[in-house]
């Protein structure tokens, strides 16, 4: 049995989290409420625990409130154009597969505009890990309704509200061929720090659709009383973890959305692949 | 020394050996006629010299992971047509303003949008330049022939490398689909320039070092870890909103071309010592002037042929010391008028400046620059 005094030395030691942050690039340009911080966290934590490396890594992003993490943290990062992400990732991991490369994304960055690099990433399995931070607005130009929008909901773009159905991420990239597939939420944190650990240890394609709404445009457009209220409403209530669902009857599951690991298959790496395959046949003396 | 062995290959062939040449190890890009020989190539060479080649979903994605592939480290190529300029206009100037090196071949085919896909054209000569918004540096190379498209191509990534900016190969589909003769030049022959090394310590490396007018580039994952975005920004890579710095970057973008005119530019004379009446023209036109040239010059006319290797930057200086020795510049294009007016602003008025223009597919023929030469002798 440890002391008192052992228990409180343990519980002491901080996270270093400024080893993986650019201290002098803070404070981010996110809003409060909103919970891309708590998700970088979650990120940073399951870095630490894989035992990546700093110089190792390679952070993707493309526009938007989310594809500004990369400019907060010290690994070799790479702020792109709106939707390419995937693509521009896709281009340094097969130049150099020996980096871990992190994609960076929101819903509208990966899903609408870069819809098509998202599916054939996916498809391709090009051991790449996509975090796709779902706020269900384009918080960047002031709140337009997005492809994860839900139905009737108020945007500067529906004011009459949306009549677009939104779009599951995790059943994209599971259908387009990714072989990790996950949802977590800005409130699950501990959750999501496993989960985001898991997909990056997986080789291959591994996406993680992350909830984390939005307090400043879809939050206020759609009357939820405060930030909290709000991700409690949508990250909390409005999900159950995929274990607790079979225990759940279809009822007591409506209107909930799936959160933990949604898909794990292995499946041959495109990087290795073209290694194997093409490298060794054109050189081979045949 | 013995004659050395000659092989037969296509305009689009001998850009994949130039690429090979010149060190390529990266492409990436989307299938596109006339230019997809360029890929299927690629797609077999690359590999063998321990290059990297993927056909992406798309001709964004094509430059989005050809640009990736450069920051790695990797001299890296896509190519295309028309059609896939358009697309790919963005990612031109994400690469100008991140200073990233990047050669884009363009093989034109007649526009605008699908056109006429197998047919040539000199239309994308100002997309080139103009195509992508903001102000940017571009450089363009115009090879009129399958040997020069090997060797431009080479200088392409030269110039890509030194300059860190995107170089465009451009010709139009008869230089890229002709065959002729072509000695693939022996290693040492050319000279081949790579990006320039980061050799200070990590700590104090900015990727865009207020010091140089070209800083080197680090590849990514060689320890120096640095952020590269498409916002305005600091020396040190991360965004910026002040004016001065904003104002800096921009013009010295521009700037690393525009001071480097000189070693960038490249023209051909052909006959100009005494000429009266001057033709300036690219690619496959080039080739009807030159037998247009020979043809009047046997009827004892003074005409000659002012051919730029680089169209962009655009060959000012040339152009504007002709125009004062010269009674007229003739400007046969494929297109409805694109360099003429380049041409006209050099000028100065100093001379008269006529075009000929064609955009029916057919290639501009001797005969037409020789009536529209002789109208001026």
């Amino acid at each position: 049995m440890s002391t008192i005094a052992e228990k409180k030395e343990k519980v002491s030691v901080p996270f270093d989290y400024n080893k993986y942050l650019r201290p002098n690039k803070l404070p981010h340009i996110w809003c409060p409420g909103c919970g891309h911080g708590i998700v970088l966290k979650a990120l940073l934590r399951a870095i630490d625990r894989a035992g990546l490396e700093k110089d190792n890594i390679c952070m993707v992003s493309g526009i938007g409130c989310s594809s500004r993490t990369p400019g907060y943290v010290d690994f070799n990062t790479l702020h792109t154009l709106h939707g390419r992400a995937m693509a521009f990732a896709t281009g340094v991991k097969l130049a150099k597969p020996e980096l871990k490369v992190i994609v960076i994304t929101g819903d509208g960055d990966a899903l609408a505009i870069g819809g098509n690099h998202f599916i054939h990433a996916c498809r391709r399995n090009i051991d790449m890990t996509v975090l796709v931070m779902t706020n269900s607005t384009y918080g960047m130009t002031g709140g337009q309704y997005s492809p994860t929008t839900p139905l009737d909901a108020i945007a500067t773009t529906s004011r009459y509200g949306n009549i677009e159905p939104p779009f599951d991420a995790c059943e994209m990239a599971r259908a387009s061929g990714a072989t990790f597939v996950a949802r977590g939420t800005a409130y699950h944190t501990i959750e999501l720090e496993k989960t985001v650990h898991d997909a990056l240890v997986h080789k291959g394609t591994s996406v993680i659709d992350i909830i984390d709404a939005c307090p400043t445009y879809f939050g206020r457009a759609n009357k939820f009383k405060s930030a909290t209220h709000m991700m409690e409403a949508i990250e909390k209530d409005g999900t159950v973890n995929v274990k607790q669902a079979e225990k759940l009857t279809p009822e007591q599951l409506k209107g909930k959305v799936l959160r933990g690991v949604l898909h794990k298959v292995e499946r041959p790496e495109y990087c290795e692949q073209y290694e194997n395959l093409i490298m060794q046949k054109a050189t081979s003396k045949k | 020394m013995a004659q050395k062995k000659k092989r037969l290959l296509q305009g689009n062939e001998a850009c994949v050996e130039g690429a090979i040449y010149a060190g390529c190890k990266f492409y990436a890009g989307y299938p596109i006629t006339p230019s997809t020989e360029v890929a299927e190539g690629m797609s077999v060479r690359l590999p063998k010299v321990g290059g990297k080649f993927i056909q992406m979903e798309d001709e964004i994605g094509g430059i989005a992971a050809a640009i990736g592939g450069s920051l790695a480290g990797l001299k890296s190529m896509t190519a295309t047509s028309g059609p896939g300029l358009s697309l790919k206009q963005e990612c031109i100037g994400y690469a100008c303003i991140a200073e990233v090196p990047l050669v884009i071949v363009d093989v034109m085919r007649g526009g605008p949008a699908t056109g006429y896909p197998t047919g040539p054209s000199q239309s994308d000569i100002m997309a080139a330049k103009w195509g992508t918004h903001g102000d940017h540096p571009v450089i363009a190379v115009t090879p009129s022939s399958v040997p020069e498209i090997l060797t431009e191509t080479v200088r392409a990534f030269n110039l890509a490398e030194q300059y860190r900016t995107p170089v465009m190969v451009l010709y139009d589909e008869i230089v890229g689909h002709m065959r002729e003769p072509i000695a693939i030049p022996e290693p040492g022959e050319l000279e081949v320039v790579d990006r320039e090394k980061a050799t200070c310590k990590p700590e104090e490396y900015f990727p865009y070092d207020d010091r140089h007018l070209v800083a080197p580039l680090a590849p990514f994952g060689s320890g120096y870890r640095f952020h590269v975005t498409g916002l305005n920004h600091k020396q040190d890579g991360f965004p910026t909103n002040d004016s001065k710095v904003i104002d800096r970057n921009n013009r010295r973008i521009i700037e690393k071309v525009e001071t480097n005119k000189e070693r960038i530019w490249k023209n051909e004379e052909t006959a100009l010592d005494d000429a009266e009446v001057a033709i300036f023209t690219i690619g496959s036109t080039a080739r009807s002037a030159r037998f247009a040239v020979n043809e009047l010059r046997k009827s004892g006319l003074k005409v000659g042929l002012l051919r730029p290797l680089t169209i962009w930057p655009f060959p000012d200086a040339a152009v504007a010391e002709l125009s004062k020795r010269v009674n007229a510049i003739i400007v046969p294009e494929m297109n409805l008028g694109q360099m003429v007016h380049e041409v006209e602003r050099c000028a100065k008025g100093n001379c008269e400046v006529e075009g000929i223009t064609r955009v029916d597919g057919e290639p501009i023929t001797p005969a037409q620059i020789m009536h529209a030469v002789r109208r001026f002798l």
